[in-house]
């Protein structure tokens, strides 16, 4: 592995600059939207303000504190898009309604566990012990929306949600986190294997059938959420996911074909077998027909118009009427954003998705281990693949599926998972940014795997 | 390894790539469609209480925005001639959408469209109200009071008439009828209630963006032999002396159907016939021997040319049905009965007056227009559109020999009910069966042959015979004598 190096710079009063910004962003719009609806500045609108605004903030004092390295952008990135999604929650609230409070409600847990994340987790290394933890936690994640009694039951279609006492939480998005975490685990310690065993058949060459066990389990395990819990997004990002992953880890174009032969093949069958894909995939199709639009398409239909509606400008906040859109303020948040954003509004919230992740792969190849770099890259493409099915199916550029919007979308789980990627990345990105950590792990991890994080210029790839 | 995460952060751009470029497609190349279509309530609850432009017919408005005194909703959509023009103006509701010219025109009547982009920007700096273009239509207001008061109450029948030269629309006129007050009302209950009212009569469409003349698929029956006619002087095969086969019933091989001659005409006098005699009697065999004769192909053709199952150009402003021109897989009866404009061929009203109209017009097919002028709100024009050529359907001299066949018709065969005297008129009726005892009658012609000013077509839907001959021919005279007489 090559390193990139850079003089360690902290660079913490750059992030207190931006985050100010990004603050500024937020409780701006929250502000407009208070001025449209002729209630600003109450002591409401304070107290909201300043929890916001205090919580990110102490976010910052503990990266002083604990991370002094970590990437001085990921954070403000994330508290404009956490501040975007709250003021456009808030001004989606029906009088009386109060999505807005619980959204900010979860953005201070969530910020309270990703500062936890910070604060305790002192060397992102320290994750690789819990590789088949992770993947038992995932499984576990995966399986209790479909367990009677903690089970939801079927919401809008899909079977994703579990329910404890008055509250609802979505399992498979923390999964996404312990799933990254058992595929960096494992494809740092069998890289070499699946690297150099193999047969070559043309110019491709072709890992060992028992190499692929874990490429079959990711494949069977979105397989199962399509079929159980009826969940195409997810499905779709785990595969994506672990396909990148494991290229990443591999540098091998083989994996990628293969990958998608079976996301074709799967989704092939898939629309041949399952009435819901198959309804999916012809709603798209023919989204504009009445008949589709009364029974299915209305959802993207009504966003597309509501996007039309704001054109290149917007409409202004709290000028349109994203609330003629079903889910304005869920999945359907980008076309309110639209709408009332414009497309330049839009693009700016797009543009902050392509920063964040671009952070973070920035910080996978800046860290020096290659477990750092795998979990960086997989968790950065998770939200890359999470943006790109929810925008991407919001814009019908592909069929839409019910995923979050991350960071914007309302919704307790999305928001805490989302949180947690922003702790890991940001210790990642210590350690990349970091002066060079000669500290040895302790031992547990040493005898478990020797010699795996010896800086690796010897089987350097291409 | 880096290499691999460049390689995979490339992959992650290029899928945002994609985003922006739907994102942009979204809210500024495809937003005009998205504005435009039939399912978006968007525009008509931003602008429901704005000022719209009228909708003018001879200088008096047939939809218009009335102010209404309330502070929360300033004008009203107010129909002065409700079921006279519902069928062209559609309506403009808050919770039902919008339809025909409302909803076609949507974006020039709410002062969105492109061509009113500095009196926008004038009203942005001087703070006037929001207000929208008028659209002054082709339709001559007589005519078309006279076309909709020829269709009986409690008849369905559709009356287009237009100049065959310029394609423009004098009357379009349909029955039944609705008020599309009863729609546009505010009182969102008795709006709901209206509506479920209303769609209990048939023959109203309330969910579409077509009336009858525009709207509705209907056997044309005799008039198709029309087409049958001019694809057989196209063909070669066949001139205006050719002798044709007239039997009383022509049979097939194999089968007991026998197709027979139409028995109101004087076709039974001769077993052959030439094209004039057989057109003005209107008999069923030689058109239905020269289908055979020709094959399905040549029919097609010839239906195609002259806008069956094909696009009536954009000009129009109101939706159309198409059809599926002429059909596909026919044994020999079926081409036979198909010739004849029975069986499964299907033509709206107002395709049948753009085939008469391009034999009017020497076999140049206009694009039928509706739209006379466009103005600002300062009365301005700003948009004016002028005849355009839609297609050629035959040649002129053919054009000119059916005009010559048409002409003998009304003045020698069984459309003498649309003789106008003093002047020649030309013209072809058709009784296409239903299969239930009644009939769908049409009449479609022009006058003055020799220099044609109008084209009218008239069918009446579910007739008898005697009923539909009343209705259609006589009711062309009166139309033609209207229009002419100006």
């Amino acid at each position: 592995m090559s390193q990139v190096s850079t003089t360690p710079k902290p660079r913490r009063n750059v992030e207190l600059a931006l985050l100010l910004l990004a603050l500024a962003v937020g409780i701006g719009a929250n502000m407009m939207v208070g001025v449209d609806q002729e209630k600003a500045f109450d002591s409401d609108f304070w107290f909201q303000s300043s929890l916001l605004a205090a919580a990110a903030l102490v976010f910052h004092g503990v990266l002083r504190f604990r991370a002094k390295y970590a990437d001085p952008v990921i954070l403000p990135i994330v508290v404009a898009l956490n501040g975007l999604g709250l003021a456009m929650i808030h001004r989606l609230d029906a009088p009386g309604g109060d999505t807005g409070n619980n959204q900010l409600r979860w953005t201070l847990i969530a910020m309270a566990v990703a500062i936890a994340v910070v604060f305790f987790l002192k060397d992102h290394r320290i994750l690789r012990r819990f590789t088949f933890i992770s993947l038992a936690a995932s499984a576990l994640l995966l399986i209790l929306p479909l367990v009677p009694g903690i089970s939801a039951g079927e919401v809008l279609g899909a079977r994703v949600w579990i329910r404890f006492g008055s509250m609802t939480f979505q399992p498979g998005e923390v999964a996404k986190i312990t799933l990254a975490i058992f595929f960096a685990g494992y494809l740092s310690s069998n890289r070499d294997l699946i690297l150099l065993a193999g047969r070559k058949i043309g110019p491709m060459q072709f890992p060992r059938f028992k190499d692929m066990g874990p490429m079959i389990t990711a494949w069977l395990v979105s397989i199962g959420v399509l079929v159980f819990q009826r969940d195409l997004g997810s499905s779709l990002l785990f595969f994506g996911l672990f396909i990148v992953m494991i290229y990443v880890a591999t540098s091998r174009i083989s994996w990628v074909v293969i990958g998608l032969a079976l996301i074709i093949g799967g989704g092939f069958v898939a629309a041949q077998v399952f009435a819901h894909v198959q309804q999916r995939v012809y709603g798209w199709l023919n989204a504009f027909s009445p008949d589709v639009y009364e029974n299915g398409s209305r959802q993207v239909i009504e966003g597309l118009f509501g996007m039309a509606n704001g054109g290149l400008v917007g409409t202004g906040l709290g000028q349109g009427r994203p609330d003629l859109v079903p889910f304005a303020n869920s999945d359907m948040i980008i076309a309110s954003l639209g709408e009332e954003l414009g497309l330049i509004g839009l693009f700016a919230v797009v543009l902050l998705y392509l920063l964040f992740f671009t952070r973070g792969f920035r910080a996978s190849l800046g860290t020096r281990d290659a477990f750092g770099k795998l979990l960086a890259c997989g968790l950065s493409f998770a939200v890359v693949l999470q943006c790109f099915v929810v925008i991407g199916g919001v814009t019908r550029l592909i069929p839409l599926t019910g995923l979050t919007t991350p960071f914007l979308a309302a919704g307790g789980s999305s928001l805490l998972a989302n949180w947690i990627i922003v702790g890991l990345l940001l210790m990642i990105s210590h350690a990349a940014r970091g002066p060079v950590d000669t500290t040895p792990l302790p031992p547990a991890e040493a005898a478990a795997a020797p010699g795996i994080d010896t800086p690796t210029e010897a089987v350097k790839q291409s | 390894m880096n290499q691999a995460i460049r390689h995979a952060w490339v992959a992650a751009v290029a899928m945002f790539a994609l985003l922006f470029g739907a994102i942009s497609f979204v809210q500024v190349v495809g937003a005009d469609d998205l504005k435009t279509n039939p399912l978006n309530q968007r525009a008509i609850l931003q602008n429901y209480c704005n000022d719209r432009g009228a909708i003018i017919v001879g200088g008096t408005p047939v939809a218009e925005s009335v102010q209404t005194g309330s502070e929360t909703c300033t004008f009203q959509r107010t129909y002065p001639q409700p079921e006279l023009y519902a069928g062209l103006t559609g309506y403009f509701s808050k919770n039902y959408g919008a339809t025909g010219l409302e909803q076609s025109m949507a974006a020039e009547l709410a002062g969105n469209s492109d061509q009113l982009f500095l009196d926008r920007v004038g009203q942005l700096f001087l703070g006037n109200q929001p207000k929208g273009a008028s659209v002054e239509l082709t339709i001559d207001p007589q005519i078309q009071q006279l076309a909709y008061n020829l269709i009986p109450d409690g008849q369905r029948g559709s009356i287009v008439v237009t100049n065959p030269k310029t394609g423009a629309i004098l009357a379009m006129a349909s029955k039944p009828s609705y008020n599309p007050n009863l729609v546009a009302t505010q009182d969102a209950a008795a709006e709901r209630a209206n509506i479920n009212e209303l769609v209990k009569v048939p023959g109203i469409n309330l969910n579409q963006n077509v009336s009858g003349p525009t709207g509705e698929l209907l056997a044309p029956g005799s008039v198709f032999k029309l087409v049958d006619t001019a694809a057989a002087l196209a063909s070669g095969k066949y001139n205006k002396d050719s002798v044709l086969p007239n039997p009383a019933e022509m049979s097939f091989d194999g089968i007991q159907y026998k197709l027979p001659n139409y028995a109101g005409g004087n076709c039974y006098t001769r077993d052959t016939a030439t094209f004039a005699f057989a057109l003005q009697q209107s008999c069923n065999t030689p058109f239905a021997s020269i289908a055979l004769d020709l094959g399905r192909n040549a029919i097609a053709d010839q239906a195609r040319k002259f806008g069956f199952g094909e696009d009536v150009g954009d000009q129009l402003k109101l939706g159309h049905a198409l059809g599926n021109g002429f059909p596909d897989n026919l044994d020999a009866p079926g081409l036979a009965q198909s010739a004849i404009g029975q069986k499964d061929v299907r033509a709206t009203p107002l395709q049948i007056n753009m085939m008469t109209s391009a034999i009017a017009n020497g076999g140049k097919q206009m694009q039928p227009n509706l739209i006379k002028t466009l103005r600002s709100p300062d009365l301005r024009v700003i948009d004016e559109p002028q005849p355009q050529q839609l297609r050629t359907s035959t040649t002129p001299q053919i054009a000119g020999q059916i005009t010559e066949w048409m002409a003998s018709a009304v003045s020698e065969g069984i459309a003498k009910g649309a003789a106008v005297p003093g002047i020649q008129v030309a013209g072809k009726t058709g009784t296409a069966e239903l299969g239930n005892g009644t009939n769908n009658s049409w009449f479609t012609g022009f006058a003055p042959a020799n220099n044609p000013q109008v084209s009218v077509t008239i069918v009446m839907e579910g007739v008898n015979i005697t009923t539909g001959a009343q209705l259609t021919s006589p009711n062309a005279k009166k139309i033609f004598e209207a229009v002419l007489n100006k």
